[in-house]
């Protein structure tokens, strides 16, 4: 058994190199690039970040707490259908949506186009819009497509608060509202925190909607560092001082979760008490639901659909299926290997418990805090260093120059998606791990079958749903996922993102709507899985 | 039948073990385990003869099923040797993986696989058999436990009862030559459960493998057992047949362990100690020692009072249990303060209270120790 702790360190090892290669750049010696950049654009990073992250926080913190509630608590016209489909904007990238949006509502667009008919006005001097990009559009983006994730962990926790504290404290005279202020948000806060450092986390990460809207943060300069002027090393850095924001994330969430200590003192559920809305409450509840779920899913789906319909005839060609074969191949064997590692690390940590084990496998998993684009920098560079490295080594002893081996390779694209997305296939896979027993896997020892027989007989079968829920998770990831890509691809290898990421960068928005719609499309799939998830999730309840 | 009757000869401590069957199915020699820095198995030695039945019978947390998971390579012990068969499967070079021991172990949860149907279970010991022996094999077990009928059934499908049964089957299909039971029958209601236990022993006996049971429940281990190793604190306290266990316990523990007892303290004065119902004789114990007197409520017989009683007590309450009666009784000691003790009667036996009967002890099922202090 004790064979497993090598592979898992080994493997953890990997994994963890590009986010360890990233913070040591924390403390190499600042040089005159960096010094440059921190007295010219590091002052207005850190500002947009701050005032990226203020903005999303607040509100995907109101509409996703605000909609929990609601579909939780209360009765009213469709409820059950907003359960779910308040979710439907985490299968939207933001930046697809920013660009939709942009079509939508610039100067050019239907809407002001149509304003500027109606009211008579001649140019852009008659009348005010506000303007989309903008840092004030950046965080309408993100809270639309984010706010999900605030909404599902609360969510959550409101159903798994036992019924017993929340009529105590009807009994004991407060309202509905009183409740909600005094007992439910307080029991839910840690809930609710894990899904806020979530959102911000995805607003850090985020590249292609800062970089269309102009929005200067850390990873367009990353970008610009590392392929405009060409210094790995400053890239480097930059993702290091991102990375202490991302720290800063994952602090405060912890802390929210230890103070106090919050935890159910009954384990007792029954049907939850809804409060039965009608009239005008009713109605306000109902628009309160479909506004974020329709500005954030329904109507940019539907624009993207009009347009790719009207592009179709340019843009389906032999160019997009070849898009979307890169796509998938490279979706598929990033899920493939990381269900793959996921169970390796999985099942080795539980055959052999050890602390080293264990630290090795949440080291692993660190990366899906760590934005695409860090990832990028810190996979790069080893692997740079690693072909230089091979290449003046083949040279001196034969005389041959192998050139860059991995840098820009698909295996070093794959790594990086391995890194970025681990945790998701592990936490599904460790998940669902703990649903066997040990008696079972005792069972399949004593009856004479060895460790890899026993997972390949026992786990693997009965794992098999969460393997391919794993699986899903992490190709959709890797379908949307853009920075990493962006900067990592080989030459001339485009995949849905990049080319929708090309189309809008040369405003030609249109021509990205197929692409992105793709993505969208895609992207439901998981979503489909998790309002399963949530129709089961419903204790005290009757389905 | 020969090794079991040479198992039922019953031994007060298993020293070397090899004075058993000759080819035993387990034996344990100086087995101790640590979690940490506690030891959980403490110096264990003990043998399991072919066809034998041993319990493993104590509290919970006193390292029996620690015991049995060292003995199924389930944890590898960190001192003492572990043999299966003859041969030995782990001490300090050795660890011979569950897989390869050729043992049978029935779980607690009796862990079936939910994937596979009963009649794959039974077979997923059976990998390396020719498919034809396999089949044969797998029916003749799900036969012997009377589940043939489900073979193609899944486990969800199935009562507890019937689970337990399949997971019995599963673990003999491979002709192990051990068997391990942990706790087999504590998932099952009590209706259940004796009819279960009584189809379980009779399986195991019918096919001869040494059987080595973790229970906590000494009535259990009674029905099922040729022979019951008592544990406390990792440590073997008593290994013997029940009788012996029951009629000779080594200690206040053991006799308590199996049911409750009436607790008197006392001190040893010239080879005796006194009690409210005559003199008990002390004589290995040193005088002037404290010592504690437990007697089985099943001792202290009553009678009605008469004149010439030599001992007799008062009666606070009595109760039918069923099959006996249970009579509460007061009893002023010869320093002169009550003494509250039970007395467990045949049948239909309900004194009214206040009434003073006859006590008559029954000196066979009264015990003295010293007192647990000063040992």
């Amino acid at each position: 058994m004790a064979g497993w702790t090598i592979p898992i360190v080994v493997v953890a090892a990997f994994v963890a190199t590009p986010v360890l290669v990233v913070a040591a750049h924390m403390f190499m010696p600042a040089g005159e690039v960096w010094a440059h950049l921190a007295a010219t654009v590091l002052p207005r990073y850190v500002a947009n970040s701050l005032w990226l992250m203020l903005g999303v926080g607040a509100g995907t913190l109101v509409i996703g707490v605000g909609t929990a509630w609601l579909v939780t608590m209360c009765r009213f016209p469709g409820d059950r259908l907003f359960e779910w489909a308040l979710l439907l904007p985490l299968a939207v990238p933001a930046y697809v949506i920013a660009y939709t949006y942009t079509g939508l509502l610039d100067y050019s667009g239907p809407v002001q186009s149509f304003l500027r008919e109606f009211f008579g006005w001649a140019s852009a001097r008659d009348y005010w819009f506000p303007e989309t990009r903008s840092l004030g559009g950046a965080v309408t983006m993100f809270t639309l497509t984010l706010y999900p994730y605030v909404y599902m962990l609360s969510r959550a926790a409101f159903l798994e608060q036992s019924v017993c504290v929340l009529e105590a404290s009807r009994t004991l005279g407060c309202g509905p509202w009183k409740s909600f202020r005094s007992v439910a948000m307080p029991l839910a806060r840690p809930a609710i925190a894990a899904g806020l450092a979530l959102a911000l986390m995805e607003t850090l990460n985020d590249f292609g909607t800062v970089h269309f809207f102009a929005v200067d943060t850390f990873t367009t300069g990353i970008y610009r560092t590392w392929l405009g002027l060409n210094e790995p090393g400053v890239a480097a850095q930059l993702g290091a001082v991102l990375m202490l924001f991302i720290l800063a994330l994952v602090t405060l969430e912890r802390w929210s979760r230890g103070r106090g200590r919050v935890h159910h003192t009954t384990s007792r559920y029954r049907r939850l008490p809804r409060f039965r809305l009608s009239g005008m409450r009713a109605t306000l509840a109902v628009l309160a639901c479909l506004a974020p779920l329709t500005c954030g899913f329904l109507l940019p789906a539907a624009v993207l659909g009009k347009w790719a319909f009207e592009s179709a005839q340019t843009s389906a060609d032999t160019r997009f299926w070849q898009l979307m074969a890169n796509s998938f191949t490279l979706a598929t064997t990033a899920a493939v290997v990381a269900v793959a590692v996921a169970l390796m690390l999985a099942y080795g940590q539980r055959l052999n418990a050890t602390r080293a084990n264990a630290a090795a496998v949440r080291i692993a998993s660190l990366g899906y805090a760590v934005p695409g684009s860090v990832i990028a920098v810190g996979t790069l560079v080893p692997l740079a260093w690693l072909d230089n490295t091979v290449d003046s080594v083949m040279r001196d002893v034969f005389g041959v120059a192998t050139g860059l081996l991995l840098t820009g390779s698909l295996v070093a694209l794959v790594y990086a998606y391995l890194v970025r997305f681990l945790a998701i296939s592990l936490n599904t896979v460790e998940a669902s791990l703990s649903k066997i027993t040990a008696g079972m896997e005792g069972a399949a020892r004593t009856l004479g079958h060895g460790t890899f027989s026993t997972l390949r007989r026992v786990h693997i079968p009965i794992m098999r749903g969460s393997i391919l829920t794993a699986a899903l998770l992490v190709f959709v990831d890797v379908m949307k996922e853009l920075p990493a890509t962006l900067i990592m691809r080989p030459f001339n290898f485009d995949t849905l993102a990049i080319r929708a990421f090309e189309m809008a960068s040369d405003e030609r928005l249109a021509d990205a709507a197929l692409p992105a719609l793709t993505i969208v499309l895609v992207g439901v799939l998981p979503v489909v899985l998790l309002s399963k998830a949530i129709a089961r999730s419903r204790p005290g309840e009757e389905p | 039948m020969r090794e079991i009757s040479g198992a039922m000869r019953g031994e007060w401590k298993d020293e070397t073990g090899d004075a058993m069957a000759p080819t035993p199915g387990l034996v344990l020699e100086g087995v101790s385990h640590l979690f940490g820095a506690f030891k959980v198995v403490d110096d264990v030695h003990l043998t399991v003869a072919s066809g034998e039945v041993m319990c493993l019978l104590g509290p919970s947390g006193c390292g029996k099923t620690t015991t049995l998971r060292i003995a199924a390579g389930l944890e590898h012990p960190t001192a003492g040797r572990v043999s299966v068969g003859g041969a030995v499967v782990a001490d300090r070079s050795t660890n011979i993986p569950p897989e390869r021991r050729r043992l049978g172990f029935l779980f607690q949860d009796y862990a079936l696989f939910p994937h596979l149907t009963v009649a794959d279970n039974v077979a997923f010991g059976l990998a390396g058999w020719p498919a034809a022996e396999r089949g044969a094999r797998v029916a003749e077990v799900l036969e012997q436990v009377g589940m043939k009928p489900y073979a193609h059934s899944y486990p969800h499908m199935l009562s507890g009862g019937q689970q337990q049964r399949v997971a019995l089957a599963r673990a003999l299909a491979p002709k192990p030559r051990l068997m391990l039971l942990d706790e087999p029958f504590s998932g099952l209601d009590t209706r259940l459960r004796d009819q279960v236990r009584d189809q379980t022993l009779h399986v195991l006996k019918g096919s001869g493998v040494a059987t080595l049971m973790v229970t906590h429940d000494p009535e259990e281990a009674m029905f099922m057992a040729d022979r019951i190793a008592v544990m406390r604190n990792g440590r073997i306290v008593q290994v013997g047949r029940p009788v012996d266990l029951y009629c000779h316990p080594v200690d206040a523990f053991v006799t308590s362990f199996f049911g409750y007892v009436n607790r008197l303290e006392g001190m040893v004065s010239e080879g005796g100690v006194e009690t409210p119902f005559g003199r008990l004789d002390a004589r290995n114990l040193p005088d002037g020692s404290a010592v504690e007197i437990l007697i089985r409520p099943e001792a202290l017989h009553l009678r009605p009072s008469d004149e010439d009683a030599r001992f007799a007590a008062q009666v606070v309450t009595s109760r039918m249990l069923g099959r006996t009666s249970l009579v509460h009784l007061c009893v002023g000691d010869v320093a002169s303060h009550h003494v509250h003790l039970h007395s467990r009667m045949p049948g239909r036996f309900l004194p009214s209270e206040g009434e003073i009967m006859e006590v008559v002890l029954d000196r066979s099922q009264v015990f003295v120790f010293p007192s647990e202090g000063t040992n």
